[in-house]
């Protein structure tokens, strides 16, 4: 049976990376077709900027080689301009006579540079600037002329001014506005840029408008006239004036369009047998020009050519930022202001900073910044998310690392990082290795760095830092995905978000039940979610749903730490940090028994055996469980250790019984599991020697009760707990600090730590749950000990049963 | 020809899991099972540094090492791109519900 067959109009960036992620999702669906006009395969676009000005080559920025066509067995027409689309016949045809017959049709034209309709627009040497014929003129021109003037001081005609300058040509920029980029800047940062543009070498007539371009003898432009009578000499005019939609195509051949292609949320177009992608539609009557947007309806529509209905495209935020390298500037959403709007403004002119931030109803909705912009992708990400800054407010304008930056900084500025510079500590990766990846493999999203370079792909705290880099190379293609809509892995297009909730609001108990009912991409999933949907399901469900431990890391299946050499670690768990003499004489002569290497005392108070064998574990286990003792969970996203100082029951200074507080609490948490793992800390006096500034929840004895303390890491980033509330007795402490970690398993994500949900969601949210809402504070505290309510010692169950034979190796004789 | 050996029977694997079968003349050699009930078996070392892929999380028709996360096609033993290398694979067939290996 033959397949259908699918044609694509453009081989341009937007129509491409649909068809490829239409192969990720659905390869060999259709047979498919793509016609470009230019004699090219599918370059990166936006590059052309610095390839004008000698930072880059051709070769470098094209994202699909031939190759790659072929080894999906595309069919490519290069060079061939679709003339005619004949809807009746379900076919299309190139100039050169050769027709494709098509069951769905994908246009993706893109658009056209406004050629300002003015005396001369046709002469020799006068061109848009869109592609690499474009470019090449430009270059070609650099060489023999000398006078150059860029119409329009927009994005793209100040990238195009910047490379001619640099390739010693005498450059003007003529602009109509009041200021350069006056669509993505406001007065004073388009004034700041000007100076330094004008520090460059380049020219500038603003508020100029053009009358003529008058012809030389050779035949080619010699210079333009402007409005009022002015001439300047021109032998290169680039016209930088917008951007048409190119929809004449599909206009011609009786599709419904209206300034673009017109398409509803899932990109089809009023015939529905034809998609349509990027710059030549109307979504909404929007058509955007940049190519973020692109790649979001790229993604909607692979979905539903692959026939499988799910997304819409709602229509994006954009940010920009301008590819003049040693420019910093950026700008995000509705950076004017004006009525009904807040701002925050930075303004250091000599410093040449600034930075203005625009909000409404506690949201941020904008922003620009000039000079320093490295904090952009944070509050891009702020604003797409949505976030309530009231709590954040005051710090907001000084960037993330003032506000706390949680495990997602780069503080160093990723575009004036040497390439030598080591970007992700775990695994060695260098910010010229991170640059080449992207520029070679074509990469634009995060997961695709991680993929290609390893890096962020450990512990993850270089991820802003990599997002930082991905943002200053490939420029305004960068979006960072909301949160909440982000998908938790290529499996699913989902967010932690809505499975989270699913599986609560649908009562789905098994992880087969969530992959039916979310449509799971894959049969049983992959190793980033099927343990958070294990997690999700026994947290939601506790004692309903049944724990999968095939879905758990091996560190939780195995109730060990698995190390380097595939040998585990026991840690068996001394509450509160407490041990007695003959606790202490089991470990030794366990340790004998199993031959342990090593014996280190942790930070987490108590006593970690490394180098045990996996078919020792039950054995040793057995030991220790017959002294009394049991699993310290040092292997779990789960509750770890309550870290204590010796308090009132021994130190002069102590107030309150911390060794006790702690291991009350320590036994209340007993076999927890959580999104990610939980460590708690008791002092008895402020001096707070169990370091309790800097756990999870942290409990810190006064003379008059307890304080209590949430969100604090000691780990990747160091993040100060903060202060939640003073209580006086041992029971509310219990009470207050379960109802926190209780409301911590329900809402966060699988991975989150407390620090990054409190993050996410902001201290006030937990205030209100947990100190303004009495009775749901108690609830919160009841389902917690209800879900705990038969914990038992893992360690004692894996001798049970089934469970046992994993530990077991089989012996093949000789 | 093969020579088959009876290792376990298939329930002595749980679904998306494994077991490690200690060959004297070959080293270490991960069994798994999919939730279709299909079996592979291949050298239990990864080739990026060693780890042991018997501990590994199966889904599909691959293993994740639990060291660095590389991911493998149980089937060749072939790390899945961009990662490159892998693992020999050995000859596995399940009979009546009991696996045998070949030897």
């Amino acid at each position: 049976m033959s397949k259908p067959r699918l044609v694509l109009i453009g081989n341009g960036m937007a129509g491409v990376r649909t068809i490829e992620e239409l192969l990720k999702i659905k390869p060999d669906h259709y047979d498919i077709t793509i016609f470009g006009a230019e004699p090219h395969p599918n370059y990166n676009r936006i590059l052309l900027s610095p390839v004008l000005a000698g930072e880059m080559q051709i070769k470098d920025i094209i994202l699909n080689e031939l190759d790659w066509y072929k080894e999906n067995s595309i069919t490519l027409h290069t060079g061939k301009q679709v003339t005619h689309i004949d809807r009746a016949n379900r076919k299309v045809v190139a100039d050169d006579g050769s027709e494709e017959h098509y069951d769905r049709l994908l246009i993706a034209t893109g658009s056209t540079p406004f050629m300002l309709p003015i005396p001369g627009n046709d002469l020799p040497g006068v061109i848009g600037y869109r592609d690499i014929k474009d470019t090449d003129e430009m270059i070609d021109a650099a060489t023999k002329h000398k006078h150059a003037v860029v119409i329009g001081g927009g994005l793209l005609g100040l990238e195009a001014a910047n490379g001619l300058k640099l390739r010693g040509m005498d450059v003007t920029v003529v602009h109509l506005g009041p200021w350069l980029l006056e669509r993505q800047l406001d007065e004073v940062a388009g004034k700041m840029l000007q100076k330094s543009l004008e520090d460059k070498g380049l020219k500038f007539l603003l508020q100029t408008q053009t009358e003529a371009l008058i012809q030389g003898e050779s035949g080619r432009v010699a210079a333009i006239r402007f409005k009022g009578g002015m001439q300047i000499p021109a032998d290169l005019v680039v016209m930088a004036a917008g951007i048409r939609p190119n929809y004449a195509l599909a206009e011609k051949s009786g599709i419904y369009c209206n300034r673009g292609i017109v398409v509803n949320d899932t990109m089809q177009t009023y015939d529905p047998k034809i998609y349509a992608v990027g710059e030549c539609v109307s979504h909404r009557g929007i058509a955007y020009g940049l190519v973020a947007p692109l790649f979001e309806q790229a993604k909607v529509a692979a979905n539903h050519l692959a026939g499988y209905g799910i997304g819409r495209y709602t229509g994006s935020v954009t940010s920009t930022k301008l590819k003049v390298t040693g420019i910093d500037l950026f700008s995000a959403g509705d950076f004017m202001g004006g009525e009904g709007y807040e701002e925050i403004v930075l303004n250091d002119p000599y410093g040449g900073v600034y930075k203005k931030l625009v909000i409404k109803e506690n949201k941020l909705v904008g922003g620009v910044m000039y000079g320093d912009t490295a904090d952009g992708p944070w509050y891009f990400q702020l604003l797409k998310d949505g976030r309530d800054i009231h709590d954040i407010r005051d710090s907001l304008i000084f960037g993330q690392s003032l506000v706390g930056d949680v495990g997602h900084a780069g503080n160093s500025k990723a575009a004036e990082m040497a390439d030598s510079a080591e970007v992700c500590g775990c695994n060695g990766v260098t910010k010229g290795t991170i640059v080449k990846a992207i520029k070679e493999k074509g990469l634009f999203t995060l997961d695709e760095v991680k993929k290609h370079t390893k890096a962020a792909s450990s512990c993850g705290s270089c991820a802003g830092l990599v997002e930082q880099i991905l943002a200053s190379t490939i420029g305004g293609a960068y979006t960072p995905a909301a949160l909440d809509t982000k998908p938790m892995c290529a499996c699913t297009d989902h967010s932690h978000k809505v499975v989270r909730e699913a599986v609560v609001a649908k009562h789905l108990t098994t992880k087969e039940a969530v992959f039916a009912e979310m449509q799971w991409k894959t049969p049983n999933g992959c190793d980033k979610c099927r343990p958070a949907v294990n997690y999700y399901l026994i947290s939601s469900w506790p004692h309903e749903a049944k724990d999968d431990p095939q879905s758990r890391f091996i560190n939780e299946r195995a109730h060990a730490n698995i190390q380097k050499d595939g040998t585990y670690s026991v840690v068996p768990r001394m509450w509160g940090g407490l041990t007695t003499p003959s606790e202490l004489r089991a470990i030794a002569d366990a340790a004998e028994k199993y031959n342990v290497p090593t014996v280190k005392v942790t930070g987490g108070q108590r006593i970690d055996l490394l180098g045990v064998k996996k078919e020792d574990l039950p054995l040793m286990w057995a030991d220790l469980n017959a002294a009394g003792m049991v699993s310290g969970h040092a292997y779990g996203k789960s509750i770890r250790t309550v870290k204590t100082c010796v308090g009132a029951e021994h130190c002069r200074f102590g107030t309150q019984r911390s060794m006790d507080m702690g291991v009350k609490l320590e036994k209340m948490l007993f076999d927890m599991y959580s999104p990610h793992k939980v460590k708690l800390a008791v002092s008895g006096c402020p001096r707070n020697c169990a370091e309790a500034g800097i756990k999870d929840v942290g409990v810190i004895g006064v003379d008059s009760g307890y304080e209590l303390y949430i969100g604090g890491n000691g780990g990747i980033k160091t993040e100060v707990a903060q202060f939640l509330c003073k209580v006086k007795t041992d029971e509310e402490v219990m009470e207050y600090s379960g109802a926190f970690l209780q409301l911590y398993r329900e809402e966060g994500w699988y991975l989150e730590r407390t620090c990054h949900y409190m993050e996410r969601v902001g201290l006030d949210y937990i205030k209100g749950k947990i100190l303004e809402d009495e009775e749901g504070r108690k609830a919160y505290y009841q389902r917690l000990l209800d879900s705990l309510k038969d914990a038992r010692d893992p360690w004692e169950t894996s001798r049970e049963g089934n469970a046992i034979k994993q530990f077991i190796p089989i012996q093949i004789e000789a | 020809m093969s020579n088959w050996k009876l290792i376990c029977k298939l329930d002595d694997i749980p679904q998306l899991g494994s077991r490690v079968v200690h060959w004297p003349e070959r080293g270490k050699i991960a069994v798994f099972r999919t939730s279709e009930d299909e079996v592979f078996a291949m050298h239990d070392k990864c080739p990026h540094k060693g780890g042991p892929l018997s501990q590994g999380i199966v889904h599909g028709k691959r293993v994740t090492c639990p060291l660095h996360g590389w991911n493998f096609e149980l089937a060749t033993g072939q790390a899945v791109a961009p990662d490159v290398g892998g693992c020999k694979t050995f000859e596995i067939k399940v009979e009546g519900g009991e696996v045998f290996l070949a030897v």
